[in-house]
């Protein structure tokens, strides 16, 4: 039998040898791959995280759409689209850095968890070098932090809560989609000019971090133009049936009813609002009025008539004249045959902003990518000059407001600008109090590897 | 006090749906002892009754009108509904406007045949197997017809809009002492608690005074004996199946106008209507009318913001809350009969 004997020196000597062999293909891969998911061949791999089933699957397969087209535009096919129209000029249609562009998808399922687990398989299985898409705020507060921690740039899709770029904010996220605070802001002289400065409102809230941050924004401005709020009443998620909550309304003494809702929430609370006959009443000698603060396109067409008149805002509308909207309705609409919605365009936008951003960097390094995009000013993508703020990371842009077509022509005209509010009348400072105050900070980049 | 009523309206409304959609659950678990998750399909199969008829009605030709530009600039494509063609700009509206209506004519067939269908083709395979098994098989059988909806209607809500001749309000309170627009309600969901009340009383009519109720009523009682006697009550209860598919369906078509029809909303219903059975009474058709209305009336009170004041969150759960106490202290359910559920 042989004798085992360890010394104490041999011990160390064995370890340092073992750890040196074990560190050794670690430091081969850093110096390889200074970044997560650097590219190697001669394709880069984007990550379009969407909806593609559960209640937002229409709005999610827009999405995606626009993506491919970015996708078809970046790598020299279709028309260009923006390209022609963008004020930057450093994407050429020959993909980005000289990489064929290429994608994978994933489904959000409009779901937190399910969102996660899709852009994580994107990135550790796919070799996604960036995550972008999605509707809603939950989602997009829930990738965005994935993406921090895994070291990619993440383009956030239809998101209008203020914690996206406010005390959520981080690093490797970006926001080209408006906020809650802006649709208030923008909204509120249009509110004053056409419903008067002593108005009574009654808001119902989508009981979640949008439809809090909504609210607030929502008061906040229209307590600031001389109305009173009645009350808030914080409705769950899943409420179908909103006749519960919309019956006390007018008894409250309210003459303006405030829906916080998105989606199918709205649809139905709107629906259920007229069904009510709420627009038909006169409440202290004035006409009932009820305002959407955020719309979107396959909102309005789940809510058929009742839209009719009713004031919302939007981020984007295919209606827009500029050179750059009508470029990209051109493209995607001989494209799909059909006009394009607020998050088709915004999903569109940011994956040539993010192309544009690593070719103005020279890198695919998520903290270059992020440095070329802070700061950065831009036209000629259909919402006119924008510019993404360094300290939140927000863009900032002008605010459409719109109301429901009281006669429209065909189904993609259910919404018509009434004004596009100007970028300085919905800018705020990063340390607003409704963005997180002084605590809110970006943290710093992660290049992740 | 104008608040009371008001919820009270609110809750009767709310129940409607939830009796007729328990009614036809409680019907085929009493008759066939099936506990059938895909009931919530059927409601939603009802109000897509209700879109497939507004669709087949607005049938279109397209004309293009050179003197309109579309999105692109191209000339306008107009369509015109064939209807509108044939009977004139009035008649053929009118038609189109009364679509949800007459998709109760469209729903009773269609429905029938679907829970025909859905019980000779799958259910049956599955009475001698436990609840277990019944539960998953019709639940997979929900999401299937779900996703099949979806593949052919998208996952946005449709608007299916009640005649114009509904639309607006009754302000309920004046004829009642009140100020004006202090109690208002839809003239529509009025329509729809009518309407519910007429279907509830034809089930009992039927099942009360008919020879095929009678039997059916005999065979929930004792299935065997009746068996014995020589009838087929299999057939008998096949035909029960159908029948409350085309409840849950009518529930579905004349609920369209309320909320905009999607594929989901069959889901929204399934889990508060078994609890509305539980409630009622496993196999008691009128205790699954009874919880209904109960449970409506209650969720709408703890809906106000009085109630939700003194217990937030009371409005999401006081239906279970309800659930928890009647299992605890009467499992049987309010009507369910003596041994059912109490082993």
């Amino acid at each position: 039998m042989t004798k085992l004997t360890i010394s104490r020196r041999g011990l160390i000597k064995t370890g340092a040898f073992v750890g040196a062999g074990l560190a050794m293909p670690t430091i081969f891969t850093s110096r390889a791959n200074a970044f997560t998911n650097a590219p190697m061949g001669s394709t880069v791999t984007l990550g379009f995280n969407v909806p593609q089933t559960g209640p937002y699957a229409d709005e999610g397969a827009d999405e995606l759409l626009a993506q491919k087209l970015a996708v078809e535009h970046l790598n020299g096919e279709g028309d260009g689209g923006c390209l022609n129209t963008f004020t930057s000029k450093a994407l050429k249609g020959n993909g980005i850095l000289g990489k064929k562009v290429e994608f994978v998808t994933g489904d959000t399922q409009t779901k937190s968890d399910a969102a996660r687990a899709s852009a994580r398989s994107m990135i550790e299985k796919d070799g996604a070098i960036m995550i972008n898409g999605g509707s809603s705020s939950g989602v997009a507060v829930a990738v965005q932090g994935l993406c921090q921690e895994a070291g990619v740039i993440f383009m956030a899709g239809l998101t209008h809560s203020n914690d996206t770029t406010g005390k959520d904010r981080k690093a490797n996220g970006f926001r080209h989609f408006f906020n809650a605070y802006m649709s208030a802001a923008a909204l509120a002289p249009i509110l004053a000019k056409e419903l008067g400065t002593d108005r009574n409102a009654y808001h119902l809230t989508a009981d979640y971090t949008w439809g809090w941050t909504q609210q607030e924004s929502m008061q906040a401005a229209t307590e600031a133009m001389g109305w009173k709020t009645v009350n808030n009443v914080l409705t769950p998620l899943a409420t179908t049936d909103f006749s519960s909550y919309i019956a006390p309304v007018i008894n409250a003494g309210a003459d303006v009813l405030v829906l916080n809702h998105y989606g199918g929430n709205m649809v139905n609370s709107l629906t259920n609002a007229v069904q009510f006959g709420l627009l038909d009443k006169m409440v202290n000698g004035k006409d009932f009025k009820i305002i959407v603060p955020l719309y979107s396109e396959l909102m309005a067409a789940g809510a058929g008539d009742n839209i009719k008149g009713v004031l919302g805002s939007m981020n984007y509308n295919w209606q827009l004249q500029n050179e750059g909207s009508k470029a990209f309705v051109k493209s995607f609409g001989e494209k799909y045959g059909r006009p394009p919605s607020n998050s088709a365009q915004t999903c569109y936008a940011q994956v040539l902003l993010y192309a544009d951003a690593c070719e103005r960097a020279g890198t695919f390094n998520p903290c270059g990518v992020a440095e070329a995009l802070e700061g950065f000013e831009f036209d000629g993508l259909g919402n006119g000059k924008t510019m993404y703020r360094k300290e939140d990371h927000q863009c900032f842009k002008d605010v459409l407001v719109v109301r429901g077509a009281q006669n429209p022509t065909t189904a993609y005209d259910t919404l018509e600008i009434v004004e596009v509010t100007p970028v300085d009348h919905v800018t705020y400072p990063p340390n607003h109090p409704m963005f997180g105050g002084d605590d809110a900070s970006l943290g710093t980049c992660n290049a992740g590897a | 006090m104008d608040a009371i009523i008001l919820q009270i309206l609110n809750g009767l409304d709310k129940g409607s749906a939830y009796a007729l959609i328990a009614l036809g659950l409680t019907l085929i678990f009493g008759t066939l002892g099936v506990v059938n998750f895909a009931h919530g399909a059927l409601f939603m199969l009802g109000s897509f009754c209700a879109v497939t008829l507004q669709r087949l009605l607005s049938l279109s030709f397209t004309v293009v009108d050179p003197t309109k530009k579309d999105f692109l600039g191209n000339p306008l494509k107009v369509d015109t509904p064939y209807v509108v063609d044939w009977f004139g700009d009035a008649a053929g509206n009118a038609i189109i406007n009364w679509s949800v209506p007459l998709a109760i004519l469209f729903a009773i067939p269609v429905m029938l045949f679907i829970g025909y269908a859905m019980e000779r083709g799958l259910i049956k395979h599955f009475y001698k197997r436990p609840h277990a098994d019944q539960i998953l098989v019709t639940f997979g059988l929900a999401i299937v017809i779900q996703e099949i909806v979806k593949y052919f209607y998208g996952a946005n809500p449709i608007p299916t809009p009640a005649p114009a001749a509904f639309k607006g309000s009754l302000d309920f309170g004046v004829m009642i002492g009140f100020a004006e627009n202090t109690i208002i309600y839809p003239y529509w969901r009025l329509i729809y608690f009518v309407f519910s009340a007429v279907i509830v009383s034809a089930v009992f009519a039927f099942l009360r005074f008919t020879t095929f109720g009678m039997v059916v009523r005999a065979g929930m009682a004792d299935r065997e004996t009746v068996g014995l006697l020589g009838i087929n009550i299999d057939k008998r209860f096949t035909i029960m199946f159908g029948m409350a598919a085309a409840v849950a369906g009518l529930a579905g078509v004349m609920y369209a106008p309320i909320n905009s029809p999607n594929y989901h909303m069959g889901m929204d219903f399934l889990v508060l209507s078994f609890v509305v059975v539980v409630v009622g009474g496993m196999g008691s058709l009128p205790g699954a009318v009874l919880a209904g209305f109960l449970l409506g009336i209650l969720e709408s009170f703890a809906s106000m913001n009085e109630v939700k004041s003194l217990i937030p969150g009371i409005d999401q759960i006081i239906i279970y809350l309800v659930a928890i106490i009647i299992l605890l202290t009467r499992p049987r359910g309010l009507m369910g009969r003596k041994g059912v559920m109490e082993e």
